[in-house]
């Protein structure tokens, strides 16, 4: 791998630290957490005993204050490298969390955040439904007022760290006339009338993805995130970080396999030689290898862009379409270089390949990526005519 | 009771280590460094020391170039007090340490000295002892278990027959074996806690010491590439191979 010039003396160290707490408290537990669905809750627990959770929270909450992308870009990485991708640490730290922080009261941070920043309270966020996925404003679930309280119906779908969340941001709809009329709503799972269902998917199988119910769920007023009818501008304020923490995910996950797979030609022998030898395996990989430098310099680039608060919308979309897609192409092609043993689950690659589809399609899916980028060229369908 | 723990900074363990093409020793461009696992061992047994109240202060001294000071902010972060690095750009061989970390007990005074019983790099296992003759202190070397009893230290020590156990009086010299403990990993808090504690730079030419290489490195080789087994039909067999081939009976 090409050097990376972005990080410090502190991130190495930070590295060094959180690799040793991965391969110690993730690794041993990983086979068995694929096979059950879900990580143990206790996981985000010991995560937030070595404070690796909710980093940017300040101080008076349990946090460290540090705001640096870095340090989140370092934590996922090595949970990827050495752990599993379907540990969802950075979901709850930085993509949910930050709607508290950003909208919510000082009575609402005082409330829930430290639970937080411990592990002992972790965090969902459920926007999509059977009807609505990219297409927000399809949304159905709705949260009436019912004077002392909300009265929420409706149902969620895709909610990742869904079984083990404790504290969900639902959003639904609020002004039935107004196809914007949202807002954003801190549900406790163990509210009555909440309800969840774990879905069989095609990978990530550490990852608890559910379908949540909500059969009249009275919700306090006083867990309204903000502004009644302002959750979907709420929702779109945050997604350039989620986009681009998805293209340091897909990074890492591609950086893995590829060097699993580099290990691989070096060792498998066919026609007497190691398979790496062949030109093929050479080419291949020298192409994937140039990619994967190429990207990860120019996500490195973005991931500073974002701690200096420049980071657009586009250039984040553009992030995550390139990276997701070579994210595939790396797994297809270290299947293939794997042959046989890159069918079978026991072989890493297997279950990465499995892993890497989702890519493309959550958070924004490649299309919707490209649509962002090119209505940012004045390409917009809406306004040019 | 303050308690001094020497740390050496390494090629990392995990690193496929290459020998120079022209056999003067090992390939140390663009390789990983970290803590010799030995003096993490040692650092976490200072530490432990502290929480338990036995100790009063954990320095850490490291010596070799300014890069060290990596090495030293990792045991910070584990719970070191504060640091001291004895800059030198020469070759340090573990005479010289030991003269070097004689110098800097002899300003700090310190009552426990702990280090790994030996560097992962050079294999000496040689500091530790000359350190401990150079003090005239008592010495505890490949420690598995360190006691209080009153103003004397029990240390458990890995022999090769089995566990001894010696007592010895203070301020003593200890070198840490494997099992002694499992060194934590720092938590965030701490490696930012880390960047606020002292760390003092002494150059090592101003310690009045003789550091001058006494050994020369004549080449470095690889291990020789094992070689296939191969089976044998009868017992005869196998005793004429270890006589006549292999020449080890």
């Amino acid at each position: 791998m090409q050097n990376r010039l972005i990080f410090d003396q502190d991130h190495e160290l930070f590295r060094d630290q959180v690799r040793k707490f991965v391969q110690k408290e993730v690794a041993p537990h990983v086979e068995h957490w694929r096979k059950q669905g879900r990580v143990d809750r206790e996981i985000f627990r010991k995560a937030g005993d070595q404070g690796l959770l909710l980093m940017w929270a300040d101080e008076r909450y349990g946090g460290s204050g540090l705001t640096d992308l870095r340090y989140e870009q370092i934590l996922y990485e090595e949970v990827i490298r050495y752990g599993d991708i379907g540990v969802f640490f950075t979901l709850h730290s930085r993509i949910v969390a930050p709607y508290l922080q950003r909208f919510g009261t000082d009575a609402q941070r005082e409330q829930y955040l430290p639970g937080c920043v411990r592990g002992e309270t972790i965090l969902a966020v459920a926007m999509t439904e059977p009807d609505a996925g990219s297409d927000l404003a399809g949304m159905r679930a709705r949260a009436e007022d019912r004077g002392d309280h909300w009265l929420l119906n409706g149902s969620k779908l895709y909610i990742s760290n869904g079984l083990n969340a404790d504290l969900v941001v639902v959003a639904a709809r609020t002004q039935p006339e107004n196809k914007y009329g949202i807002g954003l709503f801190l549900v406790e799972a163990d509210w009555p009338g909440v309800s969840r269902t774990p879905l069989e998917k095609m990978g990530l199988d550490a990852q608890d993805t559910v379908i949540l119910f909500f059969d009249n769920v009275r919700i306090p007023k006083a867990n309204i995130l903000g502004d009644a009818t302002k959750g979907f501008a709420y929702l779109a304020e945050g997604l350039a970080e989620e986009r681009l923490l998805g293209a340091c995910q897909s990074l890492a996950h591609a950086q893995v396999a590829f060097d699993l797979t580099l290990e691989y030609v070096m060792s498998r022998k066919a026609f007497g030689k190691p398979i790496g030898t062949f030109q093929n395996s050479r080419f291949k990989l020298a192409d994937l290898r140039s990619q994967l430098d190429c990207q990860q310099t120019w996500v490195d680039q973005l991931v500073l862009q974002m701690n200096a608060g420049t980071l657009s919308a586009e250039a984040a979309a553009a992030a995550k379409l390139l990276t997701s897609e070579l994210e595939g192409r790396v797994m297809d092609e270290c299947v293939q270089l794997h042959g046989s043993a890159g069918y079978m689950d026991e072989y890493r690659i297997s279950r990465m390949y499995r892993d890497a589809r989702i890519s493309r399609i959550f958070a924004g899916t490649s299309e919707i990526m490209k649509e962002i980028i090119g209505r940012s060229l004045g390409l917009d369908d809406r306004k040019l005519k | 009771m303050k308690v001094l723990v020497a740390v050496k900074r390494v090629v990392d363990y995990n690193v496929k280590i290459r020998v120079k093409s022209d056999k003067s020793g090992v390939d140390l461009n663009n390789v990983k460094f970290s803590m010799n696992p030995f003096d993490e061992i040692a650092v976490e047994e200072a530490v432990r020391l502290k929480e338990q109240g036995q100790a009063s202060e954990v320095v850490v001294v490291s010596l070799g170039s300014a890069s060290c000071q990596e090495t030293l902010r990792t045991a910070l972060a584990m719970g070191a007090d504060r640091a001291i690095l004895v800059q030198s750009d020469a070759e340090l061989q573990p005479l010289a340490v030991a003269k070097l970390l004689h110098a800097v007990a002899e300003r700090e005074q310190p009552q426990l000295i702990i280090l790994g019983k030996q560097a992962i790099d050079d294999d000496c296992n040689q500091t530790g002892q000359m350190l401990a003759q150079l003090g005239n202190w008592s010495q505890g070397t490949f420690a598995s278990k360190l006691a209080f009893d009153g103003d004397s230290l029990q240390v458990t020590r890995e022999v090769d027959g089995g566990l001894e156990t010696v007592q010895l009086g203070l301020p003593a010299v200890v070198t840490s074996d494997l099992r002694l403990n499992e060194p934590r990993y720092a938590s965030l808090p701490n490696i930012m806690k880390a960047k606020k504690k002292p760390l003092e730079v002494v150059e090592a030419h101003n310690l009045g010491v003789d550091i001058a290489p006494r050994l020369s490195t004549l080449k470095v080789e690889e291990p020789p590439v094992r070689q296939g087994g191969i089976k044998v039909g009868s017992v005869a067999e196998l005793m004429a191979k270890l006589q006549n081939d292999a020449k080890v009976i």
